[in-house]
């Protein structure tokens, strides 16, 4: 039984009992305590099930590597999976459950997987379930996904808030243990803005853990002191439960704070994601220490033994009466030490090095500990809890040597420096033999925009396992990183901390223990808990032909689970280059990616949720329009009315009802969102001739002209009608989606090829709302609103323009129609659109006047045959497909898409044509992209296609369907019929006609 | 705590920061040659104020005139006196390359207020919001939260923000759930 310990743990406070439920069961814990912690203290060792053998499972770890400890926590809107019970601070009602057992933690029925491990190997569903297809679908992947998985995803919206905040610093150091507080002094006295963040709520790391002494005096001490010397630093910022999460190119920063996690009634946002561009960024992440393969060592029990010594030292909790230490280093030597110092037995010291020796491994033989050297456990009997251990030779195949009662195992396979942060952004590594490592390698750091390194590696996580070298090396980066950036050394600073060096005997490699184990051994051993990934799964791979580290990872899943492999990845990796007989630089690691730790969905969208989840754009009539039945559709980030419904209407009868409206009496359209682009300047006309396809620069002031724009390969992506408003100005009407685009579009003409032209753009499109008055009585209308204006088809023609007052409000005023009706667009500022709008509907009331949508809008250009940018276009349309050849000008010597028009395939007769299509049934509507064929079936089966569908409608106007179509050679083939099969077998036939519908000689629009 | 040429506020929101929208302002794009003496003489004939040095603004009586990029003014002013004003840049500018044009109502103008104010924005814009970076009277364009904005501080504690009509609303909402209480990261000093 793991149990509270009656006298230690630095980081609880025994006066402040907290109560909590796990699975139903109320228990206590003390204020500090972890989730872990406290369940451990309560005896509650299993925690949950393996993911792929539903293995028992509990804590193994004491921090951010743990793999096995996850949990749901809360409940309702408030529950979230897979949280990890070692990095979760204990409150008052906190509320977990286990994950991944059915139905019980204690009787699980998937467990009968672990029965079946034979039949589970490497690759087991590469292997199994890649064929018959269908089997997969259908039987295997329901029953794999019901019986494998961790944690449920939350049923509810999220209930908490989260934000992002941007901050720029000099120095961002990562990690608050002795290293990281030693690089933040350094820099910090240089005056450089330094930001030290800590993932725990405590400072200081291991170092009182390790029974460091720093300056002389004990590690708790120091750190009190190097807090209160940083905290007068008004430079310096100090912020724990926060996490380094990732690191991006040019010193770009994530981290993670977790504000309320552990404090869930108080206000504010639950998680901030800090956006940190920092000069340089200083890893000093610390080590994990790695677990010992060997069999049963993932039985509940089996600890790390830096944790096991953390839950005593730290939390005040015993993980077992009898614990048997298993390594090959001297750090467990500590744990051994802490352990017998507490009062707790030591059974033996299971040493696999042969002749080691230092100062730690006689403390433990002075306090009476049993040394086993040269010795390995064979295997650790128990099933949900440890009973025992078998000894055996390390250097042998595993022939039982004796067995030691015990009900804990603390394991240390020897520390990995955390070079997460240093890798994420292309950092590289090199192995380091001598203490069997893979640190940093200062050569060949992340390089930032000026080419130089922008992490810095410092102390452990710099691969210094020792205090002393540590200080030395955090020290020098705190101090290099300030003054790389220009800092001063201000003299301020002092020197390194120092601790007195300590003398260890060598680490011993173990990648499998013991060392000649055979498969009934190997398959036993666990690397990665939480995938259930064994030493026979990563030697299977190889076997199999496995040889990169990457590939065997996916194979495999070592390292794929929620813990990304922090545990496992260098054991694997080890073991793969035995199997392959390569040395372990030469198989590397696999990448590392952000973030070091999961972070919430939450945090990374930050405030962008409901109705922030994406900028609305709103026309002036917006809330009009909104309060008068609009049915909406997005188009490029504004909000257009489909159709504005009336009171038990269809969304098809009011369509039907717009358009017939509009064709009889009058319509109004808000076409505010049209863009609107001022081109002013000597060289405008020039420029707007190599903008457009057609000749811009004849255009006469007052008039208007229908325009396109092609990109270099000649392809149609915006058009609009272009006004010219003087000599040296014009506004050109763009798609209300491509605004922005053309704009940026103008732009970066000017200022990379034609600089030295006099031209200045300004996009206007937001000054204005333009509202389109259409229909036969469209001139009596705004004759009614009162205005100074004549427009008589004389006074005001055709495609011409003129300004002056409507309805008292200042206007600008085109004639120019996309329904092919008499219509007008009417340019006010955006400020009197509304009042515009309303004085527009009061006078119109005599002549019918009704709003419309954009359906009405689409239905009626498509009657008349105008194209619509996106529908009639995809990229690859050229004007003259589109039978636009005649706004492509053959005069002028050049323009943007005039080269690209002369490709040979460009002109080729053969390419796809817009042609109009009449359906045999007038009633049949073809759907939008259906497909004509023609001439028989392709080799792979499919009827050969011959061109789409581009715009469908029903005409209430004509009372017959209408559609447009590219279709190949459309040119040629008016009269011919179509076939168009679709969905379900059925089958529409068309005639290809003229692609104009409704009025040919465009006479309505001239009355 | 609005500068003088500053209409109204049509709504506001107190949480850690005050934050208000204002009524319509003036504001005219004025493009040109920002070192020609008669670009300057306009200026000053618009808006009675000296050209601004690079990314500053400075803001009088009469309204303000802000440093856009190298050949780019933004004026400030009545909302009413806007075109009079275009008309009247074109007048003295004429024969010379430039282009006024009125935005007035193409963009909207916010206020916040307190000592939060540069954290606030920082929650949305990675723009440098210390005080080092970003003095009184300077003058910064960037984004907040997905749109595009230029805001200045005209004292320690107050903050003015441009931005486009139509995501005014947006604005609006961000700012307020960004101000909220009890929300203010505590990093940045004021």
């Amino acid at each position: 039984m793991s149990t509270r310990h009656p006298a230690l743990g630095r980081l609880i406070d025994r006066s402040a009992p907290l109560e909590f439920t796990f699975n139903g069961a109320r228990l206590r814990g003390f204020a500090g305590d972890t989730l872990a912690s406290a369940l451990l203290a309560n005896g509650q060792m299993l925690l949950g099930r393996s993911y792929k053998y539903h293995r028992p499972r509990g804590p193994v770890a004491a921090g951010p590597e743990e793999p096995n400890a996850l949990v749901g926590l809360g409940t309702g809107a408030g529950f979230e999976p897979n949280q990890r019970a070692t990095t979760t601070e204990l409150f008052a009602g906190l509320t977990a459950s286990s994950q991944n057992h059915w139905p019980s933690l204690e009787f699980d029925i998937g467990a009968v997987n672990q029965a079946l491990t034979a039949f589970f190997p490497a690759g087991f569903y590469y292997k199994t379930f890649m064929f018959p297809r269908a089997a997969w679908e259908k039987l295997f992947e329901p029953v794999i996904r019901r019986a494998a998985g961790l944690g449920r995803p939350p049923r509810q919206s999220d209930p908490d808030d989260y934000e992002h905040f941007h901050i720029h610093v000099d120095v961002l150091v990562v990690g608050g243990g002795v290293s990281g507080l030693t690089a933040a002094l350094a820099a910090g006295s240089t005056g450089a803005r330094v930001l030290l963040i800590e993932q725990t709520a405590h400072w200081g790391g291991r170092a009182p853990v390790d029974d460091a002494e720093i300056d002389g005096q004990p590690a708790e001490g120091w750190i009190s002191a190097a807090l209160k010397e940083l905290a007068q630093m008004e430079n310096v910022t100090l912020r724990t439960r926060m996490m380094g999460a990732g690191v991006y190119d040019h010193g770009y920063a994530l981290a993670y704070e977790r504000l309320t996690d552990h404090a869930p009634d108080m206000p504010g946002p639950r998680h901030r994601l800090w956006r940190i561009r920092a000069g340089r960024i200083i890893n000093a992440a610390g080590a994990i220490e790695r677990p010992l393969p060997f069999a049963g060592n993932d039985i509940p029990g089996v600890m790390l033994a830096g944790a096991v010594r953390d839950y005593l030292l730290n939390w005040g909790v015993s993980i077992g009466d009898r614990t048997v230490i298993v390594t090959n280093n001297d750090d467990a030597y500590r744990t051994a030490i802490a352990l017998h110092d507490a009062g707790l037995i030591v059974p033996a010291i299971i040493d696999a090095r042969t002749d080691a020796d230092s100062p730690l491994i006689a403390a433990a033989r002075e306090r009476g500990i049993r040394v086993e050297r040269g010795r390995a456990i064979a295997r650790v009997d128990g099933g949900k809890r440890v009973r025992g251990v078998t000894l055996c030779l390390h250097a042998g195949e595993g022939a039982p040597l004796g067995h030691i009662p015990c009900d804990a195992v603390a394991m240390s396979g020897g520390w990995s420096p955390v070079v997460h942060l240093w890798s994420h952004c292309g950092g590289k590594l090199r192995w380091d033999a001598e203490q069997a490592l893979f640190r940093p390698d200062p050569a060949r750091p992340p390089l930032g925009a000026d080419g130089s390194g922008f992490v810095i590696s410092a102390g452990t996580a710099n691969g210094h396992l020792d205090t002393a070298s540590a200080l030395d090396d955090a020290f020098d980066a705190g101090r290099r990183a300030a003054l790389e950036l220009g800092h001063k050394d201000k003299g301020k600073g002092g020197k390194a901390p120092t601790a007195a060096p300590e003398e260890h005997a060598p680490v011993q490699p173990v990648w499998m223990m013991p060392q000649g184990a055979g498969a009934h051994l190997q398959e036993k051993a666990f690397l990665d808990y939480q995938n259930d990934v064994k030493v026979s799964d990563v030697r299977l791979a190889a076997q199999e032909g496995y040889e990169s580290v990457e590939h065997t990872k996916r194979y495999t899943t070592l390292g794929m689970a929620s813990d990304q492999g922090k545990l496992s990845n260098i054991n694997g990796l080890a073991v793969l280059a035995d199997s392959l007989g390569r040395e372990i630089p030469q198989v590397g690691t696999t990448t590392f990616r952000p973030p070091w730790q999961p972070i919430s969905f939450g945090a990374i969208a930050g405030m962008n949720r409901g109705p922030l989840f994406q900028p609305l754009r709103k026309t002036p009539i917006h809330d009009w329009l909104a309060e008068n039945g609009a049915h909406w559709e997005p188009v490029g980030g504004w909000r257009r009315p489909y159709c504005l419904r009336r009171a038990g209407e269809s969304v098809e009868q009011a369509v039907t009802r717009e358009i017939l409206n509009t064709r009889r009496n009058v319509g109004l359209l808000d076409a505010s969102t049209l863009g609107k682009i001022i081109v002013k300047g000597r060289d405008a006309a020039r420029f707007m001739d190599m903008l457009y396809t057609n000749m811009m620069s004849t255009l006469k002031v007052g008039r208007c002209r229908y325009g396109l724009m092609c990109n270099e390969n000649g392809f149609l992506f915006d058009d609009g009608v272009v006004v010219r408003l003087s000599d040296d100005t014009f506004l050109c009407h763009t798609t209300s989606g491509g605004a922005d685009h053309v704009h940026a579009w103008m732009e970066e003409w000017l200022q990379t090829e034609w600089w030295d032209w006099q031209v200045f753009v300004a996009n206007v499109t937001e000054q204005f709302g333009q509202i389109a008055v259409v229909g036969p009585n469209a001139r009596k209308l705004l004759a009614d609103m009162g205005t100074d204006l004549d427009l008589s088809a004389e006074a005001l023609p055709f495609m011409g323009w003129a300004e002056g007052n409507i309805a008292g409000i200042p206007a600008r005023i085109y004639r120019i129609s996309f329904s092919g009706e008499l219509s007008f667009e009417v340019a006010m500022p955006a400020s009197r659109a509304l009042e515009f709008w309303r004085a527009a509907l009061e006078a119109g009331k005599s002549h019918g006047v009704q709003p419309y949508g954009t359906e009405a809008l689409h239905v009626m250009r498509a009657e008349k045959g105008f194209i619509m940018v996106g529908d009639e276009t995809d990229g690859t349309v050229i004007p003259q497909d589109l039978n636009l050849g005649w706004a492509v000008s053959r005069k002028k010597p050049d323009f943007l898409g005039k080269r690209g028009m002369e490709r040979p395939h460009m002109q080729s007769d053969d390419r796809k044509q817009l042609v109009g299509l009449l359906t045999e049934n007038p009633d049949d509507v073809l759907p939008t992209g259906a497909h004509a064929v023609e001439g028989g079936r392709r080799e792979n089966g499919m009827e050969n296609m011959i061109g789409h569908v581009t715009s469908s409608y029903f005409s209430p106007t004509l009372g017959h369907s209408i559609a447009m179509a590219l279709i190949r050679g459309g040119n040629r083939r008016m009269g011919d019929t179509l076939t168009f099969p679709l969905e379900g077998g059925r089958v529409i036939r068309a005639r290809v006609v003229e692609p104009v519908f409704y009025d040919k000689e465009g006479e309505r629009q001239n009355v | 705590m609005s500068e003088p040429w500053m209409p109204k506020p049509l709504q506001s929101f107190q949480g850690a920061v005050m934050v208000a929208r204002h009524a319509p302002v003036g504001m005219i794009t004025l493009r040109g040659d920002l070192d020609a003496a008669e670009m300057a003489a306009a200026v000053k004939g618009a808006v009675g104020l000296a050209m601004p040095a690079q990314r500053r603004i400075r803001s009088g009586k009469r309204g303000a005139v802000a440093w856009m990029s190298p050949d780019e003014l933004l004026l400030f002013m009545d909302h009413d006196r806007a075109p009079v004003a275009v008309d009247r840049l074109d007048k003295a500018l004429a024969g010379g390359h430039h282009l006024a044009v009125d935005v007035s109502d193409a963009r909207a103008l916010f206020t916040l207020a307190g000592h939060g104010v540069r954290e606030v924005i920082a929650k949305g814009s990675p723009a440098d919001m210390a005080p080092d970076a970003l003095p009184v009277g300077e003058f910064r364009r960037s984004r907040i939260g997905q749109v595009a904005a230029a805001w200045w501080l005209s004292d320690a504690q107050t903050l003015h923000l441009v931005c486009f009509r139509s995501v005014g609303d947006y604005m609006f909402d961000w700012l307020c759930v960004a101000a909220a209480r009890d929300g203010l990261p505590g990093f940045l000093a004021v």
